[in-house]
């Protein structure tokens, strides 16, 4: 794995009035890899992210992404990150085609790039044949692979997938993670945050964040030899009954 | 030396490049959201049917029930002279489809009484000696007093009674040339000013409808979905985002202002007497107005629900009552007209009504004109600070 850092976070703080989201977060992300964010509902990781996304502004820290910094070139940086939302998977009016042609548009392909790069795309998800389908009309785990792919359209540095398979069946869970894998291969960087123990597995480092810290930033396998545990599932619930006893001391 | 001029002038082509790839770059991201923009009008059948069908409905359904035949309107009469004359025309009137005579009045004393009440719609008067003076002279004059406070039905009301006063004419004139001239007085609304204001009235109606529900709900959608995150992480700015989703209906909306006004024309005779090119301006201008304020809600509003509340209580329902569309402002309590006086229909139906029925030019519409620029300029500057706001 190459050492180059892509994301570059140094005492990250991101206050709401009195409420710390962000207390003094501290990592990096590099090239090419998938790096799992995960934390409890509230523990943080969706401001974080929305930062490093330019959604919202951080209230103090160092914050770099592919290269950039985010106080000062917001507007740069957009351009060279792709976003999947939790809540959000494509216009459900529209057909695959339009949206493709639509984010491509706003992300500034030239028409021949955007139809090669679509082409490429449908082929590898072997859905050419539903290049004229209303979204609405494909079933939810085929919109959450398009969704992928949209984001990944115009070749980012790095992609954002917020939860990307909430709500999705193993089985085409897998296959997202193999787009995953692939795009990773392709050298974007992959920065994911999930709630499914069993894809924290996938990922090649993960950081857990619990109210508002990290409390534990390594590779799975060094994750569980370190807990002495067989799988993330029980190295979560082992951090967070080590928080508990830590809250009641 | 040679070499520095060379290179700058290399780097100014640079810059110029760069700025026109820019330029032709963010017009290429603004025209694939835009298309974006049509394709969900076009999908959805509904909002076809609030743009065209509700306007096209509303002017025929307006334009019919306001030119309808009046039937057994009630009418009193003042009979000073008691003749055979006068009491021929009396049983005409009476017995014509168009009125029935409900009241007998003794003296014109009661004539504003009566009117007042509202029970009847016009009074007919003869003076004392009618009838002499009309056998001796051959011509005698009597009186018609209408309320025009509805000045649809006064304006049909008078000239049913005119034309049975001609017809009534006509029938004694085979004995002889007689003439009865009626004078007509119209009370309440003289200059029948409300003569059918339903035109301007119902464009500037659905002007703010179409705009600002249209606009907010399209807006607070991208909200709703999600996929207003989407559009704000990437390359579009916030302003090119608004501008994206509010550009179809601004076009959309202009559509309607020509659909309206070729409706007025061709299917109720009502042309445009003043400058068709100013109206369109002054109606660029109040879509722009009423677009801005679709904007606004939505910067305010979380949800589509909540944006139609809004759009449809908030501004729809005092636009409708307080605009001088259907009530006449004149009348009402002061409170309501200086509330009438923030409301931008109040100001637009005063232009078209201009323009379109008294034919007037910017000399007379101005003043007007400028209050609409200025609310827009407030509401678009309103508008941006909260879409900051909610980016923090």
């Amino acid at each position: 794995m190459q050492q180059i850092p892509v994301i570059l976070v140094r005492h990250l703080v991101k206050k709401f009035g009195t409420f710390v989201a962000n207390d003094d977060l501290t990592f990096d992300v590099f090239k090419g890899e998938v790096f799992g964010f995960l934390g409890a509902n509230g523990a943080g990781k969706t401001t974080a992210m929305r930062i490093l996304c330019g959604l919202s502004r951080p209230t103090s820290g160092e914050l770099r992404v592919d290269g950039l910094d985010v106080h000062k070139q917001a507007e740069a940086i957009k351009k060279r990150i792709g976003y999947m939302s939790q809540k959000f998977s494509l216009y459900k009016d529209l057909t695959v085609y339009e949206n493709m042609r639509l984010f491509g548009g706003i992300y500034g392909l030239s028409l021949h790039d955007l139809k090669s790069r679509i082409d490429q795309l449908l082929g590898q998800l072997d859905l050419r044949k539903q290049r004229d389908t209303l979204i609405a009309d494909l079933p939810l785990g085929w919109q959450q692979k398009l969704a992928f792919s949209v984001a990944i359209l115009h070749h980012p540095s790095i992609v954002f997938l917020d939860e990307p398979t909430a709500g999705v069946d193993p089985f085409t869970r897998r296959q997202f993670w193999e787009l995953i894998y692939k795009a990773a291969y392709e050298g974007i960087t992959v920065f994911v945050t999930t709630h499914y123990m069993d894809e924290a597995e996938y990922c090649d480092r993960v950081s857990i964040m619990s109210e508002g810290k990290i409390v534990a930033l390594d590779k799975p396998a060094a994750l569980k030899k370190h807990y002495g545990v067989g799988s993330m599932n029980e190295v979560f619930l082992r951090i967070a009954r080590s928080e508990e006893e830590a809250d009641s001391r | 030396m040679k070499c520095f001029c060379e290179s700058q002038g290399v780097r100014k082509k640079q810059i110029v490049d760069s700025i026109q790839t820019f330029g032709a770059k963010t017009l290429h991201r603004l025209l694939a959201f835009i298309h974006k923009e049509f394709l969900h009008i076009i999908r959805d059948p509904r909002t076809l049917v609030i743009l065209f069908g509700i306007p096209a409905a509303q002017i025929l359904i307006f334009g019919y029930v306001i030119s309808m035949d009046i039937r057994e309107v009630q009418i009193a009469v003042v009979d000073l002279s008691r003749d055979t004359i006068s009491r021929q025309l009396i049983h005409k009137f009476d017995a014509s489809n168009y009125f029935r005579v409900s009241h007998m009045l003794n003296s014109v004393n009661e004539v504003e009484k009566i009117l007042k009440s509202g029970s009847v719609k016009e009074v007919l008067v003869f003076e004392s000696g009618f009838g002499t003076r009309f056998m001796r002279e051959g011509e005698a004059m009597m009186g018609l007093i209408v309320d025009t406070s509805e000045p649809n039905t006064g304006r049909l009301v008078a000239s049913y009674s005119e034309a049975l006063i001609a017809d009534f004419n006509r029938e004694l004139a085979m004995a002889g040339r007689l003439k009865i001239v009626p004078a007509v007085r119209m009370l309440y609304n003289p200059a029948l000013q409300n003569e059918y204001m339903f035109v301007p009235g119902l464009m500037t109606l659905i002007l703010m409808l179409i705009c600002a529900l249209m606009t907010s709900i399209t807006i607070t959608r991208e909200k709703e979905f999600g996929s207003m995150e989407v559009l704000l992480v990437s390359p579009l700015r916030p302003m090119q985002i608004i501008l994206g989703k509010v550009a179809p209906y601004l076009l959309l909306a202009f559509g309607d202002v020509l659909l309206i006004l070729a409706m007025a024309n061709f299917v109720f005779g009502l042309p445009v007497k003043g400058s068709l090119m100013l109206l369109l301006l002054e109606s660029v201008l109040y879509i722009g107005l009423a677009l801005s304020l679709g904007i606004l809600i939505s910067t305010v509003s979380k949800t589509m629900q909540q944006a139609m509340f809004i759009s449809l209580i908030g501004l729809m329902l005092p636009s409708i009552l307080l605009s001088g569309f259907i009530f006449p402002l004149e009348n009402m309590p002061l409170f309501y007209q200086i509330i009438s006086l923030i409301l931008p229909p109040r100001w637009f139906i005063i232009i078209v009504k201009n323009i379109m029925l008294k034919g007037t030019g910017f000399r007379f519409v101005w003043k007007e004109t400028l209050v609409l620029i200025v609310m827009t300029a407030i509401f678009i500057s309103i508008s941006a600070k909260k879409f900051k706001i909610r980016l923090e």
